[in-house]
């Protein structure tokens, strides 16, 4: 179709670390698409055992992917949830096999908007079909079939991650030993919703966006991804986190220069947040995941109330909350818990006390390690999993 | 923070993953033996856990826990207990009938807002409930109050009155007034003296309601099939 010389790749993951899965039988989507084939890309850590008991598989959120714990291949910072998993830690690869999977409609080597349509070997854009956390889910469910596990030991995700946890918990309660959604919601609020149509809006208002097909045209319209990311990453933290680390303090410079230069310590922040984060991720993907996220409310899909979502499950759940975040407060995990409590689900729920808003799954929290590290043990001893 | 739940139990040692009989305590102990091995339990204002954690490891109930100060929680979860942040008043609308063989609230019902619902919702989500209180008619604070005029401070009533968690405190005679005019039905009591030890004294006489410190009642609802008890 398009005539023009310059088609760049945007990547090269075929020289990334990691495991590729190619799914030649179609997948039906939520909106009614057979899908397929298409790839996952996804890390392992750890050794299976010969039981195949001891898979913990680790959904990642929005701009996550699958490098939890080892080096982003673009930018060669240590992976999102080093903190959390390797040997001796609480996700422990001498004991469990970490699976980490890049979600359908990611940019990091499962198919999404920014690889080849077969049909018009042109990149997909917006001829991508929308996505759900259910048809992440569904992707997933198949490569845990393809690595010979029928019983997931554990199913763990913060924000969008929790969001799949959920919908494992839902879709397929047998292959969920445990699951643990920290900061996330059984459903995308209104407020969340708003938060993702202005990144959007942002998105699609940049004149490289090009309708979507920037790639085709080898453009990139990386000014309205760094606006998206910079209006979604104020939601991840916490107002007092903010004032905290920034205050009113100004950027190299002793007074406001009365112009629109990033005279405070926050914009620098902000602009370099979203200057490095259009480096390693694609606009449509974030608009394509955004989306998916929306469109996510479990209860709507089992007639309207959440507690039939878990209706006759035997996972053990640990729902875990951040006192400072705003985007999945409290008050949703604690919904979630009492749809649980209504089927009598084995339930744990721990809200911990940090400043450090959403974000905090990601971050060095001692309590969320000893929590995780206690019901895991408990866990594992239920599952009867050798030390 | 004012710590409505596990009156007693939140001065309890800090939990310990294996617990003996021993190291229970003496309430506790008497409860823990009320409780069939394997059965399904929920202990409301589970405190640090010391109960659960007997429980499971000991009897191999299923058991769970509600408590509402946060670190109790975070401490039992961190122990492998399963156990959510909330509070008798407001959760216990959540599970359905029959969810337990066995609910406990131990020195709990005198800090819960609405004591009365809240022995309904008891009887209704657990097949039998066992609920233990320190009871407001023994003789030493009768007399205490008689002859200092003050609110009564004690080892089970330990805060001032104007930073207590205890809003509803009852006798023993009050208690069991309250189940027969609930139709819950009583199916055993132990009274316990101040060093905890089990007398089993007619609930309904005027002895018991002077001698005990604390009272133990194991309750089911009114339409509860008649347990073996």
């Amino acid at each position: 179709m398009s005539t023009l010389a310059f088609r760049p790749r945007p990547r090269s993951f075929e020289n990334w670390p990691g495991h590729r899965l190619f799914v030649r039988e179609p997948m039906r989507l939520d909106c009614g698409i057979d899908f397929g084939p298409f790839t996952i890309a996804y890390q392992t850590y750890g050794t299976l055992n010969a039981e195949g008991s001891n898979a913990i598989l680790i959904c990642h959120a929005l701009t996550g992917d699958q490098y939890a714990a080892d080096p982003h291949p673009i930018t060669g910072k240590p992976g999102w949830w080093e903190t959390m998993v390797g040997p001796g830690r609480v996700l422990d690869t001498e004991r469990y096999f970490l699976i980490c999977a890049n979600v359908l409609g990611g940019c990091m080597g499962t198919t999404g908007p920014q690889d080849i349509d077969p049909a018009t070997g042109e990149p997909w854009a917006l001829s991508f079909p929308v996505i759900t956390v259910r048809d992440m889910v569904r992707a997933q469910k198949r490569l845990i079939e393809h690595l010979g596990i029928e019983s997931l030991f554990c199913a763990i995700g913060g924000s969008m991650g929790g969001m799949q946890v959920l919908q494992w918990a839902a879709s397929y309660p047998q292959c969920v030993f445990s699951a643990v959604p920290i900061a996330a919601a059984a459903r995308h609020s209104a407020q969340n919703i708003a938060f993702h149509e202005v990144g959007r809006q942002a998105i699609m208002a940049d004149p490289d966006w090009c309708g979507g097909r920037y790639l085709s045209l080898g453009r990139k319209p990386a000014r309205g991804l760094a606006v998206a990311r910079m209006a979604a990453h104020i939601t991840y933290l916490s107002e007092t986190a903010l004032h905290r680390k920034f205050g009113r303090n100004l950027q190299d410079r002793n007074a406001v220069t009365y112009g629109f230069d990033a005279d405070f310590q926050v914009e620098s922040y902000l602009r370099h947040q979203g200057s490095t984060f259009v480096d390693r991720f694609d606009a449509n993907s974030y608009l394509y995941i955004t989306r998916a996220m929306d469109y996510f409310d479990l209860a709507a899909e089992y007639g309207g109330s959440l507690h039939q979502a878990f209706s006759g499950t035997r996972s053990r759940f640990c729902v875990i909350s951040f006192t400072s975040d705003w985007l999945f407060p409290t008050s949703e995990s604690r919904q979630l818990v009492q749809a649980l409590n209504a089927v009598a689900a084995n339930v744990s729920f721990v809200e911990i006390a940090t400043e450090n808003g959403h974000d905090a799954f990601l971050l060095h929290e001692p309590e969320l390690f000893e929590t995780l590290r206690g019901f895991l043990a408990g866990c594992a001893e239920h599952r009867g999993l050798s030390r | 923070m004012p710590q409505a739940l596990g009156l007693a139990r939140v001065e309890a040692p800090s939990p310990t993953p294996t617990v003996s009989t021993d190291e229970l305590r003496r309430d506790l102990r008497l409860i823990a033996e009320m409780i069939d091995p394997g059965a399904r339990v929920l202990d409301i204002g589970c405190g640090d856990g010391a109960l659960l954690a007997y429980l499971t490891r000991q009897k191999g109930v299923d058991g769970r826990g509600i408590e509402l100060s946060q670190s109790g929680v975070n401490a039992c979860v961190a122990h492998g207990l399963s156990v959510i942040q909330g509070d008798a008043d407001r959760d216990l609308d959540a599970y359905p009938a029959r969810a337990f063989d066995v609910v406990v609230l131990s020195q709990t019902l005198q800090a819960t807002r609405a004591p009365r619902r809240v022995i309904e919702a008891l009887v209704r989500i657990g097949r039998r409930a066992i609920v233990s209180f320190p009871n407001f008619g023994f003789w030493k604070i009768r007399l205490g109050l008689l002859l200092s005029g003050r609110m009564p401070i004690s080892d089970l009533l330990p805060h001032p009155w104007y930073e207590t968690p205890n809003i509803h405190l009852c006798t023993i005679r009050d208690f069991v007034a309250l189940c027969d005019e609930l139709e819950v039905r009583v199916e055993r009591s132990l009274t316990l003296d101040r060093h905890g030890r089990p007398y089993a004294l007619d609930p309904r006489g005027g002895l018991a309601n002077l001698l005990a410190e604390q009272g133990v009642f194991v309750l089911s609802g009114r339409t509860s099939i008649r347990s073996e008890t």
